[in-house]
């Protein structure tokens, strides 16, 4: 009933419906809907339509802003891979960031090596972090999905905590990091235009192919998925069901620690107090939806949801609107949502193709 | 003659096959009519259709003689058909009178529901044909067979005069396949006309009139029951001879593989499930362990297989004491293990049938290297067990297990724990659910794993399973060993009496 074609072709029919909806929108609205497509084109290329010249500052912010919602998408990934909904990713997000920043700042390491350090850290944090839904649900049942909630609200109130107390810090933010422990590369700031694109590519990189050897090819990857999809088939099998638990909400709490990492190494440089969720962690939900909770499906999914965030700004410089990016976006998850209406109508129309045929 | 239902020439195909093949099914009013055929035969389909799920490619239905078009289920009900599905369709924290009036709640002043009067009719009709049934009961406080009964009670509270069982005994003790039967007879004798869907020989001798056999979506032949012996209708249905007569070698008992010592075991539900087994099973030896459902059994095994904790006692198996061993530590000393929910516990339903195959043993040299999966080994493997127990799918080791028939799946789990070549194989309710076919080359291959001196725990609630293919036989109630017998000094009289909790001395001499 579900076969390979199908897994590609929902999503792709969910983001067609997606930009529809917002096409719609701007026609009823009597707005210009080619106005959606410029900006889109501008986010994704740097071409400005009737205009000569790229501005590579765009597809250099494209990554920036994608960077860290395939690192969330890839969290919530492997813990649904696992059987898990792992919804407290935000919170591991947040607490990578506040590890990533407070051992840049305080721990101070003169070669270019502190940046991969810096980077563990964070990834560490977050494990951790996932480690208490884990252990939560594993000893008392308690679904990972509650106290996953609760603690990113505890992440988030701590994080700002210490950003403020930290040597240095204004009300609103922390001083910068050394440039060692930064992803930072003049190289990259000068060839895109002054955008802030940095290394942290290469993690990405890393990480998504980390990411499919793992769960398709190790024995480990093995184990989580016969947990996720049947704990009791996996667990009379002779499995440790409870270690690939709570293993794999670490690893999960690990990608969400690192893209909490990049956020400070690499998009802003410094630590920012917020009473406000930046939402990488809950966009993941998104990525990982769209892209099927696999490495390729995710990598995609982060390039549309970042494409349509970076696209927000562009299209209220057009007078349109900046909520139709968030329209569009959440047209594009609910389609994903309601797959099965998606497929019903692709067995239907097969099916009076089919008869048509005979 | 009048017939209550025909189907005339009907023919559905699905994609790639014909499930039903100009299929003529004539029901005759009142009568019992039985539908047999091995899994896949086309037997649901064609009850789907007359129930309005599916709609026939060609051909036509009559009820009560006039043509009809059944476009979706409510049509079905409205002329009069109604369906106890296999997998019973009940909310189980309502209680009976809620979930048989739901979908036809009668109103009584201000659009309030009227319970009052629903439930006197229920009592009412439950009465008339000595159901039992206490209408204020919640679903989920009731056994299988009464859940049933509810089942059947919603049919006629909704004046089904045609009714359709699908696979009705599959679920139900002897106890409650009996009385079921008795309950359909009435229904009949009531003036209902009943359609049973069934691949249970003995059952349709008890209590059907006519029967029809379907093959590969095929009508083979409708016969009348009472001038039709067992093995006429099961060759019918599986296109050959059919053997279930296991012809058993004698016994070459070695050491004990199983030691089973004063064992206790706390249900999850908190009290004694099983109050002190003591048992052994040596190599070479079937011991047979019958009972009704729940009597303990369940928690005997997940204690010897190591999912559930004990609360005393000991289990060794081939001399070694691993009581408190892991599960894999069991697997790996030589347990085997088929389970009774191949769904649940069995098979990884949503991993390829190559990914099931491995699954005790993925973190073996031959599987896996420092940890990374070793696929062409894997292939190779799948492929030769696939070959060797026949078992069949749509895309060979790739399949989805999910979408592969009962049968196969069963044959898949039977591959992979057989392949083991364990010297203690726990077998549980192993033929639950199958064809014909598919049962007799089970107990072949169980028998043949006791020939080569294996040790094998069997339990069943199926009497005539124990009875075949037991050496010994062993009766639990309530958690107690009631005794033990040889098989060849058991009768179905004396088993049936120690599963109801009488000890029967005098079949205590043991082995």
């Amino acid at each position: 009933m579900y076969n390979k074609k199908e897994k590609i072709l929902v999503p792709l029919i969910a983001v067609v419906l997606g930009v529809l909806l917002g096409i719609i929108i701007l026609v009823v609205s009597n707005r210009d809907f080619m106005v959606l497509f410029s900006s889109l084109l501008k986010g994704l290329t740097g071409i400005t339509l009737g205009k000569a010249g790229i501005n590579l500052r765009y597809p250099g912010e494209l990554m920036v802003t994608t960077m860290p919602l395939i690192l969330g998408g890839l969290s919530i990934g492997f813990a649904y891979r696992c059987g898990m909904f792992n919804i407290g990713s935000e919170g591991q997000v947040i607490m990578g960031s506040l590890a990533a920043c407070c051992f840049g700042i305080l721990v101070p390491i003169p070669t270019r090596f502190a940046a991969v350090v810096v980077l563990l850290v964070g990834a560490l944090a977050g494990a951790l972090w996932a480690f208490i839904p884990g252990i939560l649900k594993t000893k008392f049942n308690i679904s990972e999905v509650v106290s996953g909630i609760m603690l990113n609200y505890s992440g988030m109130f701590i994080a700002s905590y210490f950003y403020k107390i930290l040597p240095g810090s204004t009300t609103t933010r922390t001083v910068d990091l050394p440039v060692n422990a930064t992803l930072k590369s003049d190289f990259f700031y000068n060839i895109t235009n002054y955008s802030r694109l940095n290394w942290g590519f290469l993690v990405v990189i890393v990480c998504v192919i980390l990411y499919w050897f793992i769960i398709e090819k190790t024995t480990f990857g093995y184990k989580l998925r016969a947990t996720g999809f049947n704990k009791f088939g996996a667990k009379f099998a002779g499995i440790k069901t409870d270690r690939a638990t709570i293993l794999s909400l670490m690893i999960s709490g690990a990608l969400a620690g690192l893209a909490g990492a990049l956020l400070i190494q690499g998009t802003f440089g410094y630590g920012r107090v917020s009473l406000a969720f930046d939402n990488v962690g809950f966009d993941g939900i998104a990525v990982a939806l769209v892209g099927g909770c696999n490495a390729i499906g995710v990598v995609l999914g982060g390039f549309l949801f970042g494409l349509l965030k970076i696209t927000q700004p562009l299209l209220q410089t057009s007078g349109v609107p900046r909520e139709i990016g968030d329209i569009i976006s959440a047209a594009i998850v609910y389609f994903v949502a309601i797959q099965y209406v998606i497929l019903y109508f692709i067995h239907k129309k097969r099916k009076t193709k089919g008869e048509s045929k005979e | 003659m009048e017939y209550a239902i025909e189907m005339l020439n009907v023919t559905k195909e699905f994609p790639g096959i014909k499930a039903n093949d100009n299929i003529t099914l004539q029901v005759e009013k009142g009568g019992i009519h039985a539908l047999l055929g091995e899994n896949g035969a086309g037997k649901s389909t064609l009850m789907s259709i007359l129930f309005g799920l599916y709609s026939p490619t060609s051909g036509t239905i009559k009820v009560n003689g006039k043509e009809v078009l059944i476009t979706n289920p409510n049509v079905a009900n409205d002329l009069g058909i109604g369906m106890v599905h296999q997998h019973f369709k009940l909310v189980e924290n309502f209680t009976v009178t809620e979930n048989i009036i739901l979908g036809r709640e009668p109103k009584g002043k201000f659009k309030t529901i009227d319970l009052k009067s629903s439930r006197e009719r229920i009592k009412k009709i439950s009465e008339l044909y000595g159901f039992k049934v206490d209408p204020d009961a919640k679903i989920e406080d009731l056994t299988v067979g009464m859940q049933q009964k509810v089942e059947i009670l919603k049919m006629l509270y909704r004046d089904a005069d045609i009714l359709i069982f699908d696979e009705p005994t599959a679920v139900l003790t002897p106890q409650e396949i009996e009385e079921l039967l008795e309950i359909i007879k009435n229904l009949a004798h009531e003036g209902k006309t009943v359609l049973l869907i069934t691949h249970k020989l003995k059952e349709i001798k008890a209590c059907a009139t006519k029967c029809s056999i379907l093959r590969r979506g095929k009508l083979i032949k409708t016969v009348d029951v009472a001038t039709t012996t067992e093995a006429t209708m099961s060759e019918l249905m599986v296109g050959r001879k059919v053997d279930l007569n296991i012809v058993k070698k004698p016994l070459s008992l070695g050491k004990n593989m199983l030691e089973i010592k004063d064992l206790v075991v706390t249900s999850n539900r908190g009290f004694d499930a099983v109050k002190g087994v003591s048992l052994h099973v040596k190599a070479g030896e079937i011991l047979g362990l019958a009972g009704i459902d729940g009597n303990g059994q369940s928690e005997l095994i997940n204690a010897l297989t190591g999912l559930a904790p004990i609360k005393s006692g000991s289990i060794i198996i081939d001399g070694k004491d691993v009581t408190n061993e892991s599960i894999k530590t069991r697997f790996d000393i030589g347990m085997g293990h088929i389970p009774e929910d191949r769904h649940k516990y069995g098979l990884i339903l949503d991993f390829s049938l190559k990914e099931n195959f491995i699954i005790h043993d993925f973190e073996e040299s031959a599987f896996s290297h420092h940890g990374i999966l070793n696929y062409s080994n894997i292939d190779q493997y799948a492929n030769r067990l696939i070959e060797e127990f026949d078992v069949r799918s749509g895309q060979g080791k790739n399949t989805l297990t999910r979408s592969m028939s009962g049968g196969n799946q069963q044959k898949a789990i039977i591959a992979r724990e057989l392949d083991r070549s364990p010297k203690l194989l726990i077998v549980v309710q192993p033929t639950r659910g199958l064809d014909v076919g598919a049962i007799e080359y089970i107990h072949k291959r169980i028998e043949a794993e006791r020939e080569s001196g294996k040790a094998v725990l069997l339990v069943s609630f199926e009497l005539d399973e124990i009875m075949s293919l037991s050496d010994r036989i062993a009766v639990i109630h309530s958690g107690k060993i009631m005794g033990e017998m040889n098989a060849k000094d058991a009768t179905e009289n004396k088993l049936g009496l120690m599963m109801a909790g009488t000890e029967v001395t005098e079949g205590n001499a043991n082995v």
